[in-house]
């Protein structure tokens, strides 16, 4: 819930346009057409228990509101359902510019703890969620499959690949990536 | 005769690394229906589309691209059992066809280890080849162990209809495809009010805040249990299977209830209507299972367990 707080109007003369620009290349092209009927959140099951209120967002990024969005708690709450996009009358495409905004919130910092270490298992083992345990191994087994599967977890060269192409895109700094962690920095725990 | 048709194999993570009974059983289905199915070597992670997508869509389309270069290079289609998997190859095949400006910057990160989009292979989910390829007779043939007196509720997920107007795959309102493929098995389809909700998984959310994830999980099986219960709950997505198997231990533990659903990939589901054993693609194995020491209710769900003795 909000509360009512004394603000300064906004003056839609001035609105932070690069933003908007950002948030149309990324992803949310069609975010002007947006005229707030709010049948996204009337749709979304995210909005149903938590703040996360797309129209809000969408609106609030149309009035330039950068940091307010983007650093949000509540952006996380979309599971990307595309409930929002099916329904909405003037293809906004809600749930591409929800991405879009993340990605500018990433860009600037903002990301979660959580995120990043999945995001930094794809550069270690090629896999989002690695055949890190003996016990999924045995798993295979006891479905009659070969231990390793064919994939980035019996081929190394998989992980290394992915390494090499995040360096050159600086993804491995984005996310706080290195594979040799420095020697003065203990280690956490 | 016709040539079989073949696919290559995306696996992703959890299907290989979590439930691989779904690998084994899309293998004993596919292989019945005369279609290969190809290991694709070297394939990494999607990735994830919550997380990548959400982080850098550069980075998250060059990951799905140097996937999409393996099938390329061997020139044939590839097929995936995961609703996520589908959304990050599918979207990512479809956006850097139509998008130069990414395609450039995809094919500037890939040169770095020598490979290139071409843009030359499709991407499909099992549904769309047991649906298109194989066929609904077909597929109806080979029901040897018809789950007849089984209820059953769906849970078809987000991604891989969704969204409607770039997918084209089904009216994602009322979709019918996955239903239909399901009732070739023989079981009752159970109608519930939250069918077409999203499980809470997706888009990062889980990582996120599991809580949050399951508050939506809670609020679909207690839609099941108003519309009178169900002896299955099947889905074509092993990040909704998850969410909705393994997250019936986590609710226990968060919200203090109980629910027993037994949980199945479509499939697992048709590789026993197929006449296959459960033991012989270790339907067992789910991760419930082995949480809360328990089986597959083999009574509700019409199977003989194997004989224990």
């Amino acid at each position: 819930m909000t509360v009512a707080e004394e603000k300064p109007p906004v003056d839609v003369d001035t609105v932070d346009l690069d933003f908007i620009q950002m948030i149309k290349k990324t992803g949310g092209p069609n975010i002007q057409s947006c005229y707030q009927c709010g049948t996204c959140s009337g749709s979304c099951p995210a909005g149903a228990r938590t703040n996360y209120l797309v129209r809000g967002i969408i609106r609030k990024a149309l009035l330039g509101l950068k940091k307010e969005v983007i650093s949000a708690p509540e952006l996380w709450y979309c599971t990307t359902c595309y409930m929002c996009t099916d329904r909405c009358p003037q293809d906004v495409k809600p749930t591409d510019v929800i991405k879009a905004i993340r990605n500018v919130a990433v860009e600037e910092g903002y990301m979660l703890k959580p995120h990043q270490d999945v995001a930094k298992k794809v550069l270690e083992a090629g896999h989002a969620v690695p055949l890190d345990k003996d016990t999924w191994s045995a798993l295979r087994q006891k479905s009659g499959l070969e231990p390793l599967p064919p994939n980035g977890s019996s081929n190394p060269k998989v992980a290394e690949e992915i390494r090499k192409m995040a360096k050159k895109s600086g993804f491995d700094k984005l996310i706080g990536y290195s594979d040799t962690p420095p020697p003065a920095e203990k280690k956490e725990k | 005769m016709s040539k079989r048709p073949a696919y290559y194999h995306f696996l992703g993570c959890i299907i290989p690394h979590r439930y691989p009974s779904i690998e084994k059983a899309a293998k004993l289905v596919f292989n019945d229906l005369g279609i290969d199915l190809l290991d694709m070597v070297g394939a990494s992670c999607c990735p994830a589309p919550g997380v990548f997508g959400s982080f850098d869509r550069v980075m998250w389309a060059t990951i799905a691209a140097r996937n999409l270069t393996i099938a390329e290079q061997g020139g044939h289609p590839l097929t995936t059992g995961c609703n996520g998997c589908f959304a990050s190859l599918w979207d990512a095949n479809h956006e850097l066809k139509e998008d130069e400006e990414l395609r450039a910057a995809v094919n500037r990160n890939l040169a770095e280890i020598g490979r290139e989009f071409k843009g030359t292979t499709e991407v499909t989910h099992y549904i769309d080849v047991l649906y298109g390829v194989a066929g609904m007779q077909k597929l109806k043939e080979h029901v040897t162990h018809p789950f007849t007196g089984v209820r059953m509720a769906l849970h078809p997920g987000c991604h891989w209809m969704r969204p409607a107007l770039v997918k084209k795959k089904d009216n994602s309102e009322r979709p019918h495809i996955f239903r239909e493929i399901c009732e070739a098995t023989g079981a009752k389809y159970v109608h519930y009010k939250d069918e077409l909700m999203c499980c809470g998984a997706g888009g990062a959310v889980r990582t996120a805040d599991v809580k949050i994830a399951l508050e939506f999980t809670k609020q679909k099986f207690d839609s099941i249990l108003a519309a009178g219960g169900a002896d299955v709950i099947v889905t074509p997505c092993p990040f909704c299977l998850l969410q909705l198997d393994m997250g019936q231990v986590e609710i226990q533990k968060i919200f203090g209830v109980e629910y027993k659903f037994d949980v199945m990939h479509v499939a697992e589901l048709l590789a026993l209507a197929f006449g296959h054993q459960p033991e012989e693609f270790g339907l067992a194995s789910h991760l419930q299972y082995a949480q809360r020491k328990t089986e597959p209710n083999w009574q509700r769900l019409k199977l003989r367990a194997k004989a224990t003795a």
